[in-house]
């Protein structure tokens, strides 16, 4: 029934939901006040000295818990419509309020932002001493491995971020392609060594590595420690992740305890897996309001990574100010995680399996398809109409007709017809630089075949 | 009262069969369809008996009422007319019927019927001229319209409106469109009906039985003070008021007369006796180079172009680009399934554009070809004809494309896909696809090993002919740009399968 009343709200726009829920939520429990309510509700200021810090235990480095993530920075479309230029003015503006907020954590890689994001960074950042804050960047040598174009890579990033040294210095997604691609990347060119040399020489500060994978890969990779050092590693950990990992993905449970046991700080990326745990389908985003109706649906999931005593900082791609605004929020200070909570998200995250959203983060690095396909707007599309009931499970659903209109119009605004699934032919490049390991044509031509029957008025 | 029936049953029926051809939703023909079937000349096309009966018994009962009501080019003439008639009262004046023009034309537009030519024939139709005007001229400046609505839908998250794509189908097609308007436009600004009779061969024809027609407006000499102000107000110029003579074959019943008298010696009656005939006499036809209606809709069509182009900018980074389509050299064109065949189509075609301005999946255009000149012709680079979609023979008013059911259309063999190995991106690109045996709807397609001696060697579609139908799924869906590695050719009888 709530269900139903919340249908004409605009759940694209994530504050809206949450406005909307919120109203939902407050009418069905009237008399429900919370204690936070003065720390955490929207329209309070946010306090510029409350941040949370976490300590780095072989640097010392006192690293905000809340860490930005430059892979989603604000960007203008380009005239031809085929790219995009980062809007450095805006990513100014993101950067001073989060500093001002007490964010010193800054994670990039040459790869973002088709390749911008490292000089947006070091843009930004620039007008900043340089031990006000920390750089993270990677080696992204996905495509060229040598030794000469790896270490280019590494010397680009110096330059591209205008620095001398670099904090936190990352084997870029690990355990895709399995423990060959690890080797020919970073052991049988001698990759590994250089940068070892280099930390000893202080141009980094931390090596580390983030991963995605197969937990073979992990263990591999882990027992390195021995001579690597690993200062720390990046991991996806969320609520949902922590015991239902997608795919071949391994669950955070296992990533986090391994660590520990090394006592090696973790850094947590895809805390709100691209999205997907503020996105959700409206009995989640109502169910998580209802216990905490002043708390936005993000805040949950943000409070979840927090929590964990050895994360060293929680990354977020934040693209709009009102994202940063709330993670500043939950961050100052933390407010952690009850044993109640947990198994209260727990079982949220076991109502959520139960809808067939894809694993897609939208990350892009799928991206470009060499036949056009826009694969992340696809899915991201699929997923939309999954969480707000507009995919039908059979056409005698009562909402069919309503179902099908939404999903449809919304597919070609969302998507322009010659990027849409119906032109996949399935060569499967993309699946290997899928981090979540989705089986992207198989998906893709699943959504078209959807697509046919609805288009075609099928019975299914 | 009687001009005032008129023109309210003018203004529906216009607004409705124009939006017949505007409309982005597919529904209205459901409703209103029927509009476009009463027409005249679809209907002889078509040979619908019926429709031709009530036709003709409506002219010899009431005159020309279908010239002034059904026929939507008379209406729009009477719309230029009217707007004329604001900067200038009284302007018309009586001439005498232009016989052996008007009779020429109609011998002439037979003639060239009889001769296949049904599509230069249809030039000078009258309900044709106006589909295609309001095909290529009105309809997109309608659905930039659409179009901006459903830019506002979206930004509120409705799905009231979807955008619709506006592309320039022919430009011969839009060529003849604008002249025919600008023709249409100088005369009924000059001279009201000048076109309906003198060139209109629907009008030749009705004027031929409303002659005879029992009501028709006549005048009463004993109230007749001369003023002549029916005539100067009568915009088929056919009341000739100093002898008290109507030319009941030119008028067009619309009633201006019987308002404008103001003894009230003009009364629409039962006819009584023979009336005399008029003599024939000569008169020279005016041209002028105003057509400034012509340019304003020209104008409107740049601006919306320019619309357009600022909209298809909303696309995410890191995309590959997309090289367009190109049409590909077919051998024999292809028509619309229940067509039943080139020569079918060519002769039962007014080529009115209703079925191309309806086609959902930007398929059917009008041909360039000089013996099926403007008539719908079928390409797949935007879209392919769908399963799903009979649009085109549910609209179409001469059933020159007529289906059944859609499970008809999905037995008809329109034409066969042909592949073509250069193209085919598993040899060129060296990667699988078989997006054309994932699309078939008819499962005519099969990915085989490209050598037979190698069972896992790159998988090739083989088409089998005898099941495709040629909706152009595979050439649409094909990977390879711009030219497709499987494209249709057409048939020139279709065949059941």
């Amino acid at each position: 029934m709530e269900n139903k009343q919340n249908k004409h709200i605009d759940r694209r726009n994530f504050l809206k939901v949450l406005g909307g829920t919120a109203i939902a939520s407050t009418a069905i429990l009237p008399g429900c006040k919370n204690r936070q309510q003065e720390a955490h509700t929207a329209t309070t200021e946010i306090p510029t000295d409350q941040m949370t810090y976490r300590t780095n235990p072989t640097t010392h480095d006192r690293v905000s818990l809340l860490g930005y993530g430059m892979m989603r920075l604000p960007s203008i479309p380009s005239s031809d419509g085929t790219s995009s230029t980062i809007d450095q003015e805006a990513v100014n503006e993101l950067v001073d309020y989060a500093i001002a907020h007490g964010v010193n954590y800054f994670d990039t890689a040459p790869v973002y932002m088709q390749g911008g994001s490292e000089k947006a960074t070091g843009i930004a950042l620039k007008r900043y001493p340089r031990d006000k804050y920390f750089i993270a960047t990677k080696l992204s040598n996905f495509a060229n491995y040598t030794r000469e174009n790896s270490i280019a890579m590494y010397r680009k990033s110096f330059v591209d971020l205008q620095v001398d040294y670099i904090d936190y210095y990352l084997l870029h997604s690990i355990g895709n392609g399995g423990i060959e691609t690890f080797r020919a990347r970073y052991i049988d060119n001698g990759l590994l060594d250089f940068l070892i040399e280099e930390r000893k020489a202080g141009r980094i500060r931390n090596l580390g590595f983030s991963f995605h994978g197969t937990k073979d890969v992990f263990d591999e990779v882990l027992a390195m420690d021995d001579f690597a050092h690993w200062d720390f590693v990046q991991i996806q950990l969320n609520y949902v992740d922590w015991l239902h990992a997608s795919g071949r993905n391994v669950n955070a449970e296992y990533l986090y305890a391994e660590l520990k046991k090394r006592n090696i700080p973790a850094i947590i990326m895809e805390p709100l897996l691209g999205g997907r745990l503020s996105n959700v389908h409206d009995h989640i985003a109502a169910k998580l309001k209802q216990r905490k109706p002043e708390l936005s649906v993000a805040s949950w999931a943000f409070r979840f990574a927090g929590s964990f005593p050895d994360v060293l900082t929680v990354l977020s791609g934040m693209t709009y100010m009102e994202h940063l605004q709330d993670n500043l929020r939950t961050y100052s200070p933390l407010d952690p995680l009850t044993d109640n909570d947990r198994d209260f998200l727990e079982e949220t995250a076991q109502l959520m399996m139960r809808y067939p959203t894809i694993p897609c983060n939208d990350c892009k690095y799928c991206m470009p398809c060499p036949y056009g396909i826009d694969i992340p707007a696809i899915l991201v599309h699929y997923n939309k109409c999954i969480n707000e009931g507009n995919v039908p499970a059979s056409s005698q659903d009562e909402n069919y007709r309503k179902a099908r209109r939404a999903f449809l119009i919304g597919y070609d605004r969302s998507v322009p017809k010659l990027r849409q699934a119906n032109h996949c032919v399935g060569c499967g490049q993309c699946i290997h630089h899928c981090p979540q390991s989705i089986d992207i044509p198989k998906e893709l031509h699943r959504i078209d075949r959807f697509v046919e029957d609805l288009k075609q008025g099928k019975e299914f | 009262m009687l001009r005032k029936i008129r023109i309210v049953a003018a203004t529906i029926c216009f607004a409705l069969i124009t939006l017949l051809f505007l409309d982005v939703t597919g529904t209205l023909h459901l409703w209103f369809g029927w509009l476009a079937k009463i027409q005249f000349l679809p209907a002889v096309l078509a040979l619908n008996a019926g429709v031709i009966i009530l036709l003709v018994a409506l002219t010899l009962l009431f005159g020309r009422i279908y010239c002034s009501v059904i026929c939507p080019l008379g209406v729009f003439q009477d719309i230029v007319s009217w707007v004329a008639g604001k900067h200038k009262k009284n302007r018309f004046r009586y001439s005498p019927a232009l016989s052996w023009l008007r009779y020429g034309m109609l011998v002439i537009f037979i003639a060239t019927m009889v001769a296949g030519l049904a599509s230069w024939a249809a030039l000078i139709a009258p309900y044709s001229a106006y589909g295609r005007i309001a095909t290529n001229l009105f309809a997109p400046v309608y659905r930039w319209g659409n179009n901006l609505l459903a830019a506002v839908a979206e930004h509120f998250d409705s799905y009231a409106f979807y955008s619709t794509e506006v592309w320039l189908k022919s430009l011969p097609s839009l060529l003849v469109a604008l002249i025919t308007l600008a023709v249409i436009v100088v005369l009924a600004w000059r001279n009201g009906r000048t076109y309906c009779n003198t060139i209109c061969p629907v009008g030749t024809t009705l004027g031929m039985l409303s002659h005879f027609s029992l009501f028709r407006p006549v005048i009463d000499t004993s109230k007749c003070n001369g003023c002549q102000s029916c005539a100067r107000n009568c915009k088929a110029s056919c009341i000739d008021a100093k002898n008290h003579t109507i030319d009941y074959s030119r008028c067009v019943t619309c009633f201006d007369c019987i308002d404008k008298c103001r003894q009230g010696a003009i009364r629409y009656a039962p006819r009584t006796r023979a009336v005399r005939p008029t003599k024939p006499a000569t008169g020279t036809e005016e041209k002028g180079a105003e057509s400034r209606r012509a340019f304003l809709t020209l104008t409107g069509v740049l601006a919306g172009s320019a619309l357009l182009k600022a909209q298809e900018m909303k696309v995410d980074g890191g995309l590959a680009i997309i090289e367009e389509k190109k049409i590909p050299k077919r051998a024999t064109p292809i028509t619309p399934p229940g067509s039943l065949s080139a020569s079918h189509l060519a002769q039962h075609c007014t080529a009115c554009q209703l079925c191309i301005s309806n086609c959902p999946n930007q398929v059917l255009r009008p041909s360039g070809k000089l013996m099926t000149f403007m008539q719908p012709e079928m390409s797949y680079e935007r879209g392919y004809c769908r399963p799903e979609c009979a649009k085109c023979a549910e609209v179409c008013p001469t059933d020159a494309i007529r289906l059944t059911s859609l499970a008809e259309k999905s037995g008809i063999q329109i034409g066969h896909a042909v592949w073509v190995k250069d193209n085919c991106i598993v040899l060129t690109d060296g990667v699988s696809c078989g997006n054309c045996a994932r699309h078939c709807p008819v499962g005519a397609i099969q990915m085989v090993a490209s050598d037979p001696d190698v069972a896992d060697s790159p998988r090739i579609p083989v088409v089998n002919t005898e099941r495709c139908i040629g909706c152009g799924a595979c050439e649409n869906l094909c990977p390879a740009r711009p030219f497709s590695a499987i494209y249709v050719e057409g048939h020139q009888k279709h065949r059941i399968i």
